[in-house]
């Protein structure tokens, strides 16, 4: 199919040329755009353009930055509360002799997280978002540059405490990991579909609870797998440690395939 | 106001900016919009956002029209396609789970009308 037009005829291979060299199309058509001119002398100009671009180009960029650097880029999605510091902190203070950590926190106030992170032994970048509900690429690109990365270090991104608008913002992580805790209802992947569906893997977080809750794992992996038919769920507990290695396990195997 | 339609609809202005700029013009008059069903936007929600947004812009007073596509979905166990409201379908030919949504999510700016 041509990618300019979308029509029939067969697609043009990519095209490599130095400067001023003529570039022939392989098919001859017209690529204008149709424009409506009536008799007031308006104009319709087709646009065509994704809404996210200008988001989605900067997360590239940003990909392409990390991605040159080696750095495994994570972005952590979850609703307030469900224990994404928490579950930083313990990764960070496992593994510190092993990876190189970088923390961009994200809050619409305070340094809190960003100080906590410190304590546990990473750099971190705190972005207040102010009325923000989610971090951008352009905030990420900006923290990025706050701090200089060593190659082969992993980036954790710790996003706003939302399941709903995070979803749509790419921030040039390689993959998405979403925490749902067992005090939440099993139902939140049915809840906040798109946020489910992006994610890679979920960490079903506070397990050290069970026994005191009524909360039934099965169900919640099964409504998270209606979402996302590809999700991988660990059970881990940030506070006992237990399932933890799992989490550390795929940290490794996703950093070694930078 | 805690909202990604807020930043959704400062985007779309600032590609109707950037058009309109290129056919050299300051206003735009009518902005033509593909915002799909299932692309997780609340339309009351982003022309409110586009409302506070609009003063001062190049689609301050410009007539907005809205196309809302309907969310389809696909089978992957027996290809039969379907319209459906939701992220979560279950195939009503048969019954599998295994359904990817392809159509619904459009986020776009179609066109702009200018003078």
């Amino acid at each position: 199919m041509c990618d300019t037009c979308g029509c029939g005829e067969p697609g043009s291979k990519a095209v490599i040329r130095l400067p001023g060299e003529s570039n022939q199309n392989n098919h001859d058509h017209n690529h204008d755009h149709e424009h409506d001119h009536n008799h007031h002398g308006e104009r319709r100009i087709s646009v065509e353009s994704d809404i996210l671009s200008a988001n989605n180009l900067l997360a590239e960029r940003n990909r392409g930055y990390l991605e040159a650097m080696g750095i495994l880029a994570i972005n952590i999605m979850s609703s307030p509360g469900s224990g994404k510091t928490s579950l930083l902190e313990k990764t960070i203070i496992d593994l510190r002799d092993e990876i190189s950590f970088f923390v961009i926190e994200g809050d619409q106030q305070t340094l809190n997280d960003a100080q906590r992170i410190e304590s546990a032994g990473a750099p971190a970048v705190q972005i207040n978002t102010g009325n923000g509900c989610h971090l951008d690429a352009d905030m990420v690109n900006k923290a990025l540059k706050k701090h200089s990365l060593e190659k082969g270090s992993v980036v954790m991104i710790e996003n706003v405490g939302n399941l709903i608008c995070p979803s749509l913002f790419f921030l040039g992580e390689k993959k998405r990991v979403v925490i749902m805790s067992v005090t939440e209802g099993e139902d939140k992947p049915v809840k906040y579909p798109a946020m489910f569906e992006s994610a890679d893997l979920c960490l079903i977080n506070k397990t050290d609870l069970l026994p005191y809750l009524e909360y039934d794992l099965g169900k919640a992996m099964e409504f998270g797998r209606k979402v996302n038919h590809q999700l991988h769920f660990i059970e881990v507990s940030a506070k006992t440690g237990q399932g933890m290695e799992r989490w550390y396990e795929w940290l490794r195997n996703e950093k070694s395939s930078v | 106001m805690p909202m990604h339609e807020m930043s959704i609809a400062q985007n779309i202005i600032d590609i109707a900016a950037s058009e309109a700029k290129k056919a050299g013009v300051r206003n735009v008059l009518e902005l033509e919009l593909e915002i799909g069903k299932l692309a997780g936007v609340e339309y009351e929600s982003l022309e409110f956002a586009l409302g506070i947004l609009a003063p001062g812009s190049v689609i301050d007073g410009c007539n907005l029209v809205i196309h809302k596509p309907d969310g389809q979905a696909v089978c992957c166990d027996c290809g039969f396609r379907f319209f459906t409201d939701s992220h979560i379908s279950t195939c009503p030919e048969c019954n599998s789970y295994y359904c990817s949504v392809d159509c619904g999510k459009e986020l776009k700016v179609k066109s702009i009308l200018v003078d």
